[in-house]
Order: structure tokens, then C-alpha cells, then sequence
């Protein structure tokens, strides 16, 4: 079931702040986060964010089509280097 | 035979079933244009006056986005999930299940017939 639209996105009150101060004081920093659930808000378009994916935090740049769209879709949490005895792909990684 | 939005041309059938040739309708939607225009569901296509079927084309044109145009807005609506890097663009990318489905077993309408695995590869990993 999706979210009450009476309490509007989500987003991580502590992320949000870091993101108006910067924007307030015209400055572009990477900044980590580890909520994944935070959505996308306008203000964050041209920053880069720093998503954790549970292992470490992948820079992700922030463009307008992404508004709406929750930061963890960005940083994938699964590693597949394909199967065992499946030499075409062993080798190859993902993006 | 009739002809509406552009290539589809029913023929025998119902109606409410003639419309569902046309990509983007489908039977609940088709029923819902029948009664928009206060026609029966249950007429078949042949005995359809022209007025009937200007009427139809008019309604569809007017109210419902099918074939190319809704086929486009489709995989518009894939490519910029690629295009933005997000999670479900990847699975749409490698042909996998989008909304979080188990892929250990089944997922084979998006991942096609069963590959079969090699037996002599399968015994040197087991020992």
C-alpha cells in the first residue's frame, strides 16, 4: 500500500537540513547518508549524495528526472559476478 | 469491418470483446466506453452503424491513449529509469523481475525459457 498523501514524502530530517544549509550558503559537497528510504526532493537536484549501500556509500549525482524516486533505488546492494562455471560472465561485473 | 485508431480492425466479434484488439483497452475499458456512449456492450461489430463507429473513433481519440502513442509513453517511461540509474532501470536492462519478485525459482516470463545447466560443471562443484 502506498503512503498517506496527507503526510507527504519522506525524507530524513537531518538529510534535508544538511541540504538547505548548503543550498542556502551556495555550496556543493558530498555529503553520506545512510537513508535510503529518503525520497528525492527538488532541493537536492545538482548535489551529490553519498548513499550507503551496505558496505560502503556510492556517489550519486542528484538530476531532476530522479525527483520523486527514493535515493536507495540509486545505490544497488547486490554484488552478481555471475555463476560459477559460467565463464562468459565471471568475468564481467556490474556497473 | 470497422476501423479504429489507426491499424485494428475487429470483425465478428462483441463489441465490448472487438475493442480489446486495440492495445490499450482492454474489457473493463472497453465497457466503459460502451456505456459512455450509451451503446450495448453486446452488439456485434458488423451491425455497427458509421455513426456508431465515428462515434467511437471520436471517443477513443478524445479520451484514451492506446497503440503507438501509449507503447511510446511505455518505454519512455523504461528508458529513463535506465537513463537515471535507478534500481528498476538495471532489471529492466538485464531482463529480470522489476517489482522485487524471487528469482531463485520461476521469474520466467521475464527471464524466457529455462537454460539448461551443464551436468559435468555442476558435479566438479559439488565435490
Amino acid at each position: 500500500m502506498s503512503r498517506s498523501s496527507k503526510k507527504g514524502p519522506f525524507v530524513e530530517a537531518r538529510l534535508m537540513g544538511r541540504i538547505e544549509a548548503m543550498n542556502e550558503r551556495n555550496e556543493k559537497r558530498m555529503i553520506r547518508t545512510w537513508s535510503r528510504t529518503s525520497t528525492v526532493f527538488p532541493e537536492m537536484v545538482g548535489h551529490t549524495i553519498a548513499v550507503h549501500d551496505g558496505r560502503k556509500h556510492v556517489p550519486v549525482f542528484i538530476s531532476e528526472q530522479m525527483v520523486g524516486h527514493k535515493l536507495g533505488e540509486f545505490a544497488p546492494t547486490r554484488t552478481f559476478r555471475g555463476h560459477s562455471g559460467d565463464r562468459k560472465t565471471e568475468v564481467k561485473k556490474r556497473a | 469491418m470497422a476501423r479504429i485508431a489507426g491499424v485494428n480492425l475487429p470483425n465478428q466479434k462483441r463489441l465490448e470483446i472487438g475493442l480489446t484488439y486495440i492495445y490499450g483497452i482492454g474489457q473493463p475499458t472497453a465497457r466503459k466506453v460502451a456505456v459512455a456512449l450509451r451503446l450495448d456492450p453486446d452488439t456485434k461489430i458488423k451491425d455497427l452503424t458509421d455513426e456508431e463507429v465515428t462515434k467511437l473513433r471520436q471517443y477513443i481519440d478524445e479520451n484514451l491513449q492506446v497503440e503507438g502513442d501509449l507503447r511510446r509513453d511505455r518505454s519512455q517511461a523504461i528508458k529513463r529509469l535506465g537513463e537515471i540509474g535507478a534500481y528498476r532501470g538495471i532489471r529492466h536492462r538485464r531482463g529480470l523481475p522489476v517489482n522485487g519478485q524471487r528469482t531463485r525459482t520461476n521469474a520466467r516470463t521475464r527471464k524466457g525459457p529455462a537454460k539448461p545447466v551443464s551436468r559435468g560443471k555442476k558435479a566438479t562443484a559439488k565435490t
